[in-house]
């Protein structure tokens, strides 16, 4: 007997929901009774129990409501709540922060609690110039970062695509490979090589190009290196995406038509590279604005990045309403690349129908 | 000696009035949003039938398989099976099966078990679906693909296993979309007199949706020719060919001159004045036509016949000038403009080889078909 | 054979020079005797006998696992029902919202994701752990498995699925039996992705962990924060070393697949 038959015998006998109410009362009581550990085991078994009770009146709305469910528990409502806290006022207790919404205080309570909320922290954001920097930095460091990976990328996609095909699984595998081993190992591995007694200034030094270590270790420059290092392969996959598809006989065209090999690149291959282009620079620009391992490791005490302050923020000061305030605007300044980054996509999904 | 008499069976339960038919379309309407994909349709095919539905893309014809598929709803309208409303039935429990344009083969199995997995979701009995997969394989010559996944064999053979797998489950209904379509064409036409012959040994009802014309005029039994989800004529293959009921139907099937004109009533006919000074174009026809009335003249290009002389035995005269000729190898085609400007085309059969070329481009002609030969539409 | 030219050869030597050689003089120097990390002084094997010492490496290296397993596979699950609900699951009311919650955490920083989970977990549980870990990692792993899977069921003939329901099975069974098969690469390469991605992340994890979960990022992290540690170096070889052969076994595998594929083709047309 298959086991899809098993499932659908039981089914059809409604040994569902027998296990279901079994499930629901057993999670009830481990809820009342239990630990931290087993109001756990309470909540899920509560949950598979609702979920087979939704089965039951419409399989796709069961179905669709678990990952649904979950995103809305661990995606949307945290970020309710860190508006919420970016509202309130830094307090000494715990949680740190106040007003407190008391559920027990009914409606009034609320109303009350909406009161208490306002806007005191994105003031202080705008009158600390340690935040705009901040912010201003990041952008920066974005911006010219993202460029200098587009520089490094654009040819080696180029010389990717051009390679012969027998080639291009093995190279791309090769840009993929690096994906996959730990970015924080990837960033660590700069420091040992930047670094003052670092294998690149004692190789210079043997070389006798200097006579004194080059400081690149903890400042920007650093920083700058570990983001093309680190992103590199996001810029180069989709590159390389649109320019293999390139058919080449529109280069052949081109030079039929009198181009030189120069100009067919620039008036041929560029423009019609542009949606990749477009694509790379957003996924290598959003994490970076918010990125917070590179500065931290590779950056010095005045690298201003807006991630690493956010970090700081809630662990060494625990201002969780400042830093709540800071995330807040971080995605805020995030939102138009992302829309414009999910057009892109979406423009190059129907063009490539 | 008495030879014993034979009378041909004609297959026509449609013609019968007493025959219960199998498939019932009652005033079904299908929309999808502001498109109306069927509109209003009303059909019934009969048991053992060989049914076609021919239409451009987006007629309705595959929406009206899918529907007795069960994967659409009509959103107005019933559908019965054998007498019963068949829309509630979800897909997996109508005895209805289907042979995907795609194929459709699952390609994580292997030939024997693409065959099997209708009958482990039915009643039969375990021991008995080796035989009936057996069977199936024999009925398509696959035997010796059995173990064989779908990339391992050849588009024919591939056709063949969708073909065993929806039969195997002895469908009342099976259904068949573009099932011919990705095959080339001298296998097409090989395949078209196997799927035939299957048809006839199974005895199964098959529906067929194609757009493609000779396919549906050398399988079907009946045609339904569709267009912007309505009926335009069902009727058989012949029946299309020979009385198409409208100008687009005649237009669809095969190649046609169409001439219009005024039409003259006279005795046993009309006389149609389709140009000034051109003598008028006599035909015979059952419609009640009023003097003076605006109608189609359809006549196929190989019921005209071209000679230098005009052939006294026939009706209907026309000169001309040849202005192309196209050779096709087993008929040839020419292009004939008449002194008022009307363009004509007409057929020969090219019986004889290397005959001697009788007409040539610019060559004056003329050309002869007799009052039956065309048909008078009025739509 | 088309042949390189110098300018495409140029640029794909250095490009590949810039991604690896920071990894090979990472691999090297864990091997180096000396006292000094950027001075050679003679190969050796102590830092890694130093490492397997330190029961403080273990201890994280095991809860990474034990975090990365259990992240995976619901993320695994989670991520394909996901998928399926966006690409099969025709409209419902919020679907917009859907799409919205299942592609967003893939583009935000992992601080905001880090800070709003901590937050959420504050109010849910009385203290963090390896729990709030794993919750937190497979919400925003799930998010990769579900465009892998994704991409894979678009473009998966969904007149399979239609077969197996005019074939007799119901929604379960056609999943269970067609969809799933069909689309497992996509799933095993969507848990490889969430399980990779789990051991990986930092950033979520010192936000979402409490005491007694301290996972192998967070450890590596307090360590080289301060400088370069030859331990680490040395861990970190094994690391990359366990990844390359991995996907390089995986690789192979999938070639030898493909190869295996096409000659069956052609076998297959020149049979017919």
């Amino acid at each position: 007997m298959r086991s899809t038959d098993a499932v659908e015998w039981a089914y059809a006998r409604w040994l569902d929901l027998v296990l279901a109410a079994a499930l629901a009362l057993g999670g009830f009581l481990l809820l009342e009774h239990g630990s931290d550990g087993s109001h756990v085991t309470g909540g899920v078994m509560i949950a598979v129990a609702v979920f087979m009770g939704l089965y039951r009146i419409s399989r796709r709305v069961a179905v669709i409501a678990v990952p649904y469910l979950w995103l809305l528990v661990f995606f949307l409502v945290p970020f309710v709540i860190v508006i919420k806290i970016s509202l309130s006022d830094i307090a000494l207790a715990m949680p740190p922060y106040t007003p407190t919404l008391d559920p027990a205080a009914g409606w009034s309570g609320f109303v009350d609690f909406l009161g208490k909320l306002d806007f005191d922290n994105f003031e202080f954001l705008t009158m600390d110039p340690l935040y705009y920097k901040a912010y201003l930095s990041s952008l920066k460091i974005a911006v010219l970062s993202t460029f200098l990976t587009l520089l490094v990328a654009y040819p080696m996609a180029y010389a990717m695509a051009r390679a012969p095909e027998e080639w291009r699984g093995t190279l791309m595998m090769l840009v993929i490979l690096p994906f996959w081993t730990s970015f924080l190992i990837r960033v660590y591995a700069w420091m040992g090589i930047l670094g003052r007694e670092g294998f690149l200034n004692s190789f210079l030094l043997w070389l006798g190009i200097i006579d004194e270590p080059l400081v690149i270790l903890n400042t920007n420059i650093a920083v700058y290196i570990g983001i093309v290092y680190t992103y590199l392969p996001f810029m180069v996959l989709p590159i390389y995406a649109t320019l293999e598809k390139l058919d080449g006989s529109l280069l052949e065209a081109a030079e039929d038509l009198g181009c030189s090999r120069l100009q067919a690149f620039w008036l041929v291959t560029a423009p019609l590279s542009v949606p990749g282009v477009v694509a790379g620079c957003f996924l290598v620009f959003i994490p970076t604005l918010g990125e917070f391992v590179i500065p931290s490791l590779l950056g010095g005490s005045d690298t201003l990045m807006i991630g690493k302050i956010l970090y700081e923020e809630f662990f060494s000061n625990r201002d969780w309403p400042v830093a709540s305030a800071v995330a807040v605007v971080l995605l805020l300044i995030l939102v138009v690349p992302i829309v414009l980054f999910q057009r892109n996509q979406q423009k190059q999904a129907e063009a490539g129908k | 000696m008495a030879q014993p008499h034979k009378t041909p069976v004609v297959f026509a339960p449609w013609e019968n009035p007493t025959e219960k038919p199998l498939i019932e379309f009652k005033g079904v309407t299908k929309r999808f949003g502001d498109f109306t994909a069927i509109d209003n349709l009303t059909l019934n095919i009969y048991q053992r039938e060989f049914f076609a539905l021919l239409g451009p893309s987006g007629c309705g014809k595959t929406t009206l398989m899918r529907m007795l598929a069960g994967f659409e709803d009509p959103t107005e309208g019933a559908i019965l099976l054998g007498g019963q409303d068949i829309v509630p039935v979800p897909p997996n429990k109508r005895p209805v099966n289907m042979m995907f344009q795609s194929y459709a083969l699952f390609p994580h199995l292997s030939v024997w078990d693409n065959i099997a997995f209708g009958l482990r979701r039915s009643d039969m009995p375990r021991d008995q679906i080796g035989e009936r997969v057996q069977e199936m394989l024999r009925l398509t010559r696959l035997e010796s693909f059995a173990k064989r996944k779908p990339h391992q064999i050849s588009g024919g053979q591939r056709q063949r296993v969708a073909l065993a797998r929806s039969l195997a489950k002895a469908p009342r209904l099976l259904l068949l979309d573009e099932p011919l379509g990705a095959l080339d064409k001298k296998l097409r036409n090989e395949t078209q007199f196997e799927l035939m012959d299957i048809q006839e040994k199974t005895g199964t009802t098959f529906v067929i949706v194609t757009h493609d014309q000779e396919e549906a005029m050398t399988v079907a039994s009946r045609i339904a020719v569709m267009d912007h989800g309505k009926l335009i004529q069902v009727d058989t293959p012949a029946g299309i060919y020979e009385a198409p009921n409208s100008v687009y139907v005649a237009d669809f099937i095969g190649d046609v001159n169409i001439i219009e004109g005024n039409a003259k009533r006279i005795e046993g006919g009309i006389e149609i004045h389709y140009a000034e000074g051109a003598a008028p174009i006599r035909a015979m026809t059952d419609l009640d036509i009023a003097d003076g009335q605006r109608v189609s003249y359809a006549i196929r290009p190989e019921k005209i016949a071209v000679s230098s002389e005009p052939l006294t035995d026939r009706a209907n005269h026309a000169r001309g000038k040849i202005i192309d000729i196209g050779y096709l190898g087993h008929l040839s085609s020419y292009f004939v403009t008449l002194g008022n400007g009307q363009k004509v085309e007409a057929s020969m059969t090219n019986a004889r080889r290397l005959s001697r070329r009788d007409f040539t481009w610019d060559d004056q002609v003329c050309l002869s078909w007799t009052d039956t030969a065309g048909v008078v539409l009025t739509r | 054979m088309k042949k390189l030219s110098w300018f495409n050869a140029t640029s794909l030597t250095l490009g590949f020079a810039f991604l690896y050689i920071p990894m090979i003089i990472l691999v090297v120097f864990s091997f180096n005797g000396g006292r000094n990390v950027a001075i050679w002084g003679g190969f050796s094997t102590k830092w890694y006998g130093e490492l397997f010492n330190d029961e403080k490496f273990l201890n994280a290296a095991f809860i990474t696992l034990r975090v990365a397993l259990a992240t995976a596979t619901l993320a695994t699950i989670l991520g394909t029902i996901a998928a399926y609900v966006l690409v099969r699951g025709g409209r419902f009311y919020g679907r917009s919202l859907f799409a919205g919650m299942t592609y967003a955490p893939l583009v935000m920083p992992d601080v905001i994701l880090g800070l709003s989970l901590l937050l959420l977990f504050k109010v849910m549980f009385s203290q963090s752990g390896m729990l709030t870990v794993i919750l937190a990692h497979t919400t925003f792993t799930m998010c990769y498995v579900s465009v892998v899977v994704s991409s894979r069921l678009v473009s998966f003939d969904k007149s399979l699925e239609e077969a197996a329901s005019d074939l007799g099975a119901s929604a379960f069974d056609t999943f269970i039996s067609v969809t799933l098969p069909n689309i497992a690469p996509a799933v095993i390469s969507g848990w490889l992705l969430a399980f990779t991605l789990s051991l990986d992340d930092l950033v979520i994890a010192s936000f979402t962990t409490g005491p007694g979960a301290t996972t192998l990022p967070i450890e590596i992290f307090s360590e080289v924060r301060r400088g370069v540690k030859p331990q680490i170096n040395a861990l970190s070889t094994i690391m990359i070393g366990i990844v390359t052969v991995g996907v390089l076994i995986f690789s192979i595998l999938s070639k030898r697949q493909i190869a295996q594929r096409l000659r069956d083709e052609k076998r297959a047309e020149a049979s017919a």
